[in-house]
């Protein structure tokens, strides 16, 4: 443990080292610390409304002013924050550990359910992902359960491949054959002696998976087919925006800058993640 | 190269088959009747009786599904409930919109992103470089959509340069119209392409004929713009088939934001009236496109480099 311990500080210290890594760090971190917090940050409700105060522009009162319905913008950025952690979080670890165990199935299993597997993936692949959401939630009904499928559905093949790749290297390797001739079980060949050697890879593409997600559930939100209203999600901040442009900017700039931020944020801090666990990794993608 | 080009095709079509009937049997068993959701709460029985019929929902779902590929092979992909024209007709009305757009953004943007790519790997680890790299990276991360609004309040409503709505008339008033759009959409493509080009390029910089043409004394210019730019750009071409799938995504809120007609507005128009004919004709053809588009530049890239022949 001590081992993998050292690792761990190695790949935060790594990052830390990098100003790009140390400002993806800053950013993800105040994101992170502000879904957390949010209720205490905020200085408002995010969904109470003050008809008198509509349409605000920034004041001490309201630092990013407020929208049509007088609802504090800056209180609904903070907790927009935790719709899109909620929804970035498990879309994106479901996705990798679905991706993982189907990756090394493909690539340890005969040959028949490997090939089965590569059609699945390819064909989940080939919708083009924002029509396939539209085609899900148009089936369905938007909700944010709806969302983390939709983006669970779409990135699965990614994890996938990558798992069924590493596991096809790593198949016909010394350690690997020695645990076979000593009798080892699928499950401890698998879960024991491979996953350490894949999970990191993994991990990179998950946090570079992150913006990725943030940016397509307000992507949806801001088309009304994500989360429902009055959740304050930054995409329905950009959906009320987009209405009102013409009578304020600051619903545009309140909403859409936190969403830089975030795929900012996140960006920085995946590639400089990446570069530190495996440097290899850089070209590939 | 004849059976690469045959087995590429081969698994694009069975792809499409895949997903397509997949969908087909997604709509079928997604909870809820479509013709009551189509006709509302208070549509009468025999008005639901016909429209079930009209559909075809009443016979088995094997021959459902045999009847929706007879006619999707003859062009048909059903019929709008609301207007009675055909969905092919309406989606390949609007295909061009879109199919502009596209094509406007990586024209810009691919061109840009190599420029960009080759100066810096030309000017490894300068300052240029670092700088190059660092916009590129948060070019890339920017979402599409939230550029498009961004682009829209400050150069459509507030400056006024450009258009907000509409996809213009005439070649002048279309390509004023696509400005905003296409930079919204290409800007991450952008940052991606320049990434590419200066790894490829520092790759090629790095080969024995590059150390040759050294050798011989051509200027650096010639080498890089002749000898190892024509190399590095191979890679660009796989990734703008692949990038179409992300392209018609971010179209989609590019239509929304300006207002454009498209593939993306009528997906979401026909969403808002529950006109699922055309949702999944749409979708269908989309998803088309962008299988097409991958085998494409599988095979352009198979055909420039024998090498990814033989790689799946």
């Amino acid at each position: 443990m001590t081992n993998s311990r050292s690792e761990l500080t190695q790949i935060v210290v790594g990052i830390v080292r990098d100003p790009l890594g140390l400002v993806g760090l800053l950013i993800v971190g105040s994101i992170v610390f502000c879904a957390i917090f949010a209720a205490w940050i905020a200085p408002y409700d995010p969904v109470a409304m003050n008809i008198q105060a509509r349409l605000e522009g920034p004041s001490l009162a309201h630092p990013l002013g407020t929208d049509q319905l007088g609802r504090d913008t800056f209180s609904r950025v903070i907790m927009g924050s935790q719709v899109a952690l909620k929804v970035a979080l498990p879309a994106v670890f479901g996705a990798m550990f679905i991706g993982l165990a189907l990756g090394m199935i493909a690539g340890y299993g005969p040959k028949w359910l490997d090939n089965l597997l590569m059609l699945l993936f390819d064909t989940l692949r080939s919708f083009p992902t924002v029509m396939f959401a539209l085609a899900v939630v148009a089936l369905v009904g938007p909700s944010l359960q709806t969302v983390v499928l939709v983006v669970m559905a779409t990135s699965i093949p990614t994890y996938a491949r990558v798992a069924r790749t590493q596991t096809l290297s790593l198949r016909n390797s010394e350690f690997i054959l020695a645990e076979r001739a000593m009798g080892a079980s699928v499950f401890r060949i698998l879960g024991v002696h491979m996953l350490p050697n894949i999970i990191g890879v993994l991990a990179v593409l998950a946090a570079m998976d992150i913006p990725t997600v943030i940016a397509l559930e307000a992507g949806l939100s801001f088309l009304g087919l994500g989360v429902k209203p009055p959740t304050p999600s930054w995409g329905a901040l950009l959906k009320d925006g987009y209405a009102l442009i013409r009578q304020t900017p600051w619903l545009v700039v309140g909403g859409g800058l936190p969403v830089i931020l975030a795929t900012l944020g996140f960006t920085f801090f995946g590639e400089t993640m990446r570069d530190v666990v495996d440097p290899k990794l850089r070209k590939q993608r | 190269m004849l059976s690469f080009t045959i087995q590429r095709i081969g698994l694009a079509v069975l792809i499409l088959f895949v997903a397509v009937t997949a969908m087909f049997l997604m709509i079928r068993a997604v909870p809820g009747d479509p013709v009551q959701i189509m006709l509302g709460p208070r549509a009468t029985p025999e008005l639901q009786a016909l429209l079930t019929a009209e559909l075809g929902l009443d016979q088995p779902i094997w021959k459902q599904l045999a009847i929706f590929y007879g006619n999707l092979l003859q062009g048909d992909l059903g019929i709008d409930v609301f207007s009675g024209r055909a969905v092919t007709d309406i989606v390949f009305q609007q295909l061009p919109h879109t199919l502009w757009l596209i094509l406007a953004s990586i024209v810009w943007s691919a061109g840009l992103g190599i420029v960009i790519g080759a100066y810096a790997a030309a000017h490894p680890n300068t300052i240029i470089d670092r700088i190059a790299a660092a916009i590129s990276v948060s070019f890339v991360a920017v979402p599409a959509f939230v550029l498009a609004l961004l682009s829209l309040l400050i150069f459509a409503v507030h400056l006024q340069w450009f258009p907000a709505i509409g996809a213009g008339d005439g070649f002048w008033g279309a390509l004023d119209h696509l400005v905003l759009p296409a930079f919204a959409i290409g800007l991450s493509w952008v940052g991606y392409i320049a990434r590419l080009v200066r790894a490829s390029m520092l790759e090629v910089m790095g080969e024995h004929h590059i150390r040759t043409a050294r050798a011989f004394g051509l200027s650096e210019r010639r080498i890089v713009m002749v000898y190892a730019l024509r190399l590095a750009i191979l890679p660009v071409v796989t990734v703008i088939g692949v990038g179409m799938g992300f392209l018609l995504s971010a179209a989609v809120f590019a239509e929304i934001v300006f207002a454009r007609p498209g593939l993306g507005k009528l997906v979401i128009d026909s969403i808002t009236t529950r006109n699922y004919p055309v949702v999944m004709g749409a979708v269908l053809v989309s998803t088309g496109l962008f299988a097409a588009s991958t085998a494409i530049a599988d095979l352009l890239n198979a055909w420039l480099d024998p090498r990814a022949r033989s790689a799946r």
